[in-house]
């Protein structure tokens, strides 16, 4: 594996042999299927009221003018509408270059997301810059379609000179029980990928319990994936406090059993600084400390960047300012 | 130092609108009582917050005057619709007040904030709403015809949850005509005297509440009086031992609510990450100073260790330290004497074998603090295992079958709630059938609300408070 720099994920998926309990998950459909099933419980009430009981810290001054610059710098800025060109993804990078052109201590988003076919438009834009691209792929955001037609969705990102790939996941599949048909499936596109990073969309949404979210993460990162991503934003509900908790403990148990760290990405839904910090407190405090940071969590958000830009302002200047002040690509 | 600090959040204590002196409330008014005056303490910085003037024997028989004469002349006579109106009121302003309360209370009990405001302070006013809807429906509570009130009820509450506790006293009380004189405990009277303010606000006829700051002996002297028709009190069990001596022979009516230590159940196929927030949520709400506190941790043999790594990894990240800072989980002990207690059964659980395991939060220099402890390896012959510890300290216990289980969780002379955490819903129905608690909480712990009756079996007390049941505490059926 090549040495982490500061703009690629330091994760490692499946470097390492995985501890034998988790070897004989993957043997073959039926273990997977016990694995995932014999994976302990989540309580609706317990979960969400931990949630809600998280929310309530009070995040003020240093804290968060942190907590502020932190969620920026995890920021995948995203575009993902029929109607993108060339001219709006550059307009893109333009921002995640310089969030706030007026404050160029601001630091810079982790990414910019975008559909395959516009990633070279992106790769270009943001050369030499430090910021990746992320390129979503496989059919996104309903991935019905084949195989095949998925992993060319790949390679047109991989090929474009993206740096990661946001696949989603086969919930047909998933809901129907061919948790060995996701796995396969996720593996194939995981090695499609080459050196880029992969995130796999649950889209949590669409799987509807908390028993569903937990297996869904473990069957992502037993196949490899580097970041276990909530949803494709076109999917309500998207990204919720309780969801991210689920898949937060995922990757912190994950940890515990094989020593790698994988991410975590919200996506879809989070407007405002408020939530942002209600993320990073539920990183810091469910996850842990090492998980602060873009390498291993990210905001899959378009709005939020500006609501962050204002509220960064507020703390500076110590008055608010309107939204004039801040760019709208 | 870590790389996300939480900047300090904490509420103001100029909210808590702290007066220098506080004084008895009786018939209506504050007056001097002629007892010893206590200073009560902040016990998150030992530094004294106001003096409080207390009552003396004889002020005890003048607030049961008062009380009785409101009791002959304007309560027992008042129509429960009528009733209902002053314990609405009652019920508003506390919600008014509520962030005053809040953090009274947090300066005086040393609480954290968050608990007061968002569990003390609005399930107080949720206690007055609930019982203001039975004021006029007593006939209907299913106790037999036109159930009567028993008289003045003498009501001695504890510090560990000082407003909460009141409520759950003064609010059926008066929902079912009786008139009250209360005492609040020695170390936390503020709340119950900022309550009185409230009871005037909203014009509570003279002598329907009467409040007694003092020690133990004002208590004693409460429950000797000739004239007392009910005795209600919450505390330790040593003290309800007394009570229950002293009015044994006497027409006295007695409910008592005292200690525990409560088995938290958990299965090998229980939800985990939830279960451990309900460990936590059972024995460090409130720094473990809950008489239903989830004190000893069952847990199956095939998962103990999985769930002491999850469990510690949490405990870890509860902040313990100033009570009026909005991030914090565990404040200060209430008191010194309260401190000592528990570093002394920690003590014997070292001495005793068991493992101890203390959170590496850092402890504030001055202030009466405890660091959240989990002992592993506990026996049933161990003291930790038996005694009541009244604080942040976890006994963790291990079984093999549901059986040994329930063998277990009985296996004590209390018996006030327990819990069980498991996904199988035939098992929570059974093991709740078999467990000798009057609240079993399954898949959750410490939820409280006015509907439920709350109470215990065997040296927990009897009588329950709360709900329907409740009322039959306070109604002559």
């Amino acid at each position: 594996m090549t040495a982490t720099t500061a703009t690629s994920p330091q994760t490692s998926a499946a470097e390492t042999p995985l501890p034998p309990a988790l070897q004989d998950a993957t043997r073959d459909d039926a273990s997977l299927r016990r694995f995932l099933r014999g994976l302990p419980g989540v309580d609706q009430v317990g979960v969400e009221q931990r949630a809600a009981g998280l929310a309530t810290r009070s995040i003020k001054k240093a804290a968060k003018l942190w907590a502020i610059d932190t969620a920026i710098s995890m920021v995948d800025l995203t575009t993902l509408e029929g109607a993108d060109t060339h001219g709006k993804v550059r307009a893109l990078a333009a921002k995640a270059k310089r969030p706030d052109p007026d404050r160029p201590d601001t630091p810079q988003v982790a990414a910019v997301c975008v559909y395959p076919d516009l990633a070279a438009t992106a790769v270009e834009a943001l050369e030499g810059t430090g910021i990746n691209v992320a390129s979503v792929a496989t059919g996104f955001p309903s991935g019905r379609t084949s195989l095949d037609i998925k992993l060319a969705d790949v390679k047109i990102a991989v090929d474009a000179g993206a740096a990661e790939v946001d696949m989603v996941i086969d919930r047909g599949a998933f809901l129907e029980g061919r948790y060995g048909q996701v796995f396969d499936e996720i593996k194939a596109i995981k090695a499609a990928c080459g050196p880029a990073h992969l995130k796999v969309i649950l889209e949590t949404g669409e799987l509807a319990t908390y028993d569903n979210v937990r297996r869904a993460s473990w069957l992502a990162l037993l196949a490899g994936g580097d970041f276990i991503k909530t949803s494709t934003g076109k999917v309500s509900p998207a990204a919720t406090l309780p969801v991210t908790h689920v898949m937060l403990q995922a990757v912190h148990d994950w940890h515990a059993q094989t020593g790698e760290l994988r991410g975590v990405k919200p996506a879809g839904g989070i407007r405002t600084t408020k939530d942002a910090v209600r993320y990073l407190v539920a990183v810091h405090e469910v996850a842990g400390e090492q998980w602060l940071t873009p390498h291993l969590f990210r905001f899959g958000a378009s709005s939020l960047l500006n609501d962050l830009l204002l509220q960064r302002r507020t703390q500076a200047d110590g008055h608010y300012s309107g939204p004039d002040y801040v760019t709208v690509d | 130092m870590g790389i996300f600090d939480y900047a300090p959040a904490p509420e103001s204590r100029a909210i808590a609108n702290l007066k220098p002196h506080y004084r008895p409330f009786i018939g209506g008014e504050f007056v001097d009582g002629s007892g010893e005056p206590l200073k009560t303490v902040n016990p998150a910085t030992e530094e004294v917050l106001a003096e409080v003037n207390t009552a003396s024997t004889a002020d005890v028989d003048t607030a049961v005057k008062a009380a009785r004469r409101a009791y002959d002349r304007v309560w027992s006579k008042m129509p429960g619709s009528e009733r209902a109106k002053y314990l609405f009121r009652i019920a508003r302003l506390i919600q008014e007040r509520s962030r005053e309360l809040a953090v009274l209370e947090s300066l005086d009990n040393g609480k954290p904030i968050k608990e007061s405001r968002d569990s003390d302070v609005p399930t107080a006013a949720a206690h007055f709403f609930y019982h203001a809807g039975w004021a006029d429906k007593l006939d209907y509570a299913g106790l037999g015809p036109n159930p009567k009130p028993l008289g003045v009820a003498g009501q001695i509450i504890p510090w560990n949850f000082p407003l909460l506790m009141l409520a759950w006293k003064i609010a059926p009380a008066l929902a079912t005509g009786n008139t009250v004189v209360l005492k609040p405990a020695e170390t936390t009277p503020l709340t119950a005297l900022v309550f009185a303010e409230i009871c005037q606000q909203a014009e509570l006829p003279p002598g329907v509440v009467n409040i007694l700051p003092g020690a133990g002996d004002i208590g004693a002297s409460l429950v000797e009086h000739a004239d007392v028709n009910k005795i209600a009190f919450t505390g330790s069990t040593d003290v309800g031992k007394l009570i229950q001596r002293q009015v044994a022979g006497t027409a006295k009516k007695l409910t008592l609510e005292l200690g525990g230590k409560a088995a938290n159940v958990v299965f090998e196929d229980a939800p985990l990450d939830q279960a451990v927030e309900g460990i936590v949520n059972g024995i460090f709400f409130n720094q473990g100073h809950v008489c239903c506190a989830g004190s000893r941790l069952l847990a199956q043999e095939s998962i103990v260790d999985e769930l002491l790594a999850k469990l510690r990894h949490r405990v870890s990240t509860l902040r313990m330290g100033d009570p009026l800072d909005k991030n914090t989980d565990i404040g200060a002990i209430n008191s010194a004497e309260q401190l000592a207690k528990i570093k002394g059964l920690v003590e014997s659980g070292e001495s005793e074998g068991a493992q101890r395991w203390t959170s590496p939060c850092p402890v504030p220099d001055k202030g009466f603090f405890f660091a959240p402890t989990v002992f592993s390896d506990v026996h049933q012959s161990m003291r930790i295992a038996r005694e009541e510890i009244f604080g942040p300290v976890l006994s963790v216990l291990t079984f093999r079958t549901p059986d040994e289980a329930v063998t277990k969780a009985n296996n004590t002379p209390y018996g006030l709630s327990a819990g069980i955490w498991t996904e199988k819903g035939s098992r929570i129905l059974w093991m709740a059938n078999q467990l000798r608690a009057g609240v079993v909480w399954a898949n959750t712990f410490n939820r409280f609300d006015p509907t439920a009756p709350f109470g215990g079996y065997q040296e927990s007390g009897f009588g329950r408070e709360g709900g329907r049941t409740g009322l039959e505490a306070y109604l002559d059926v």
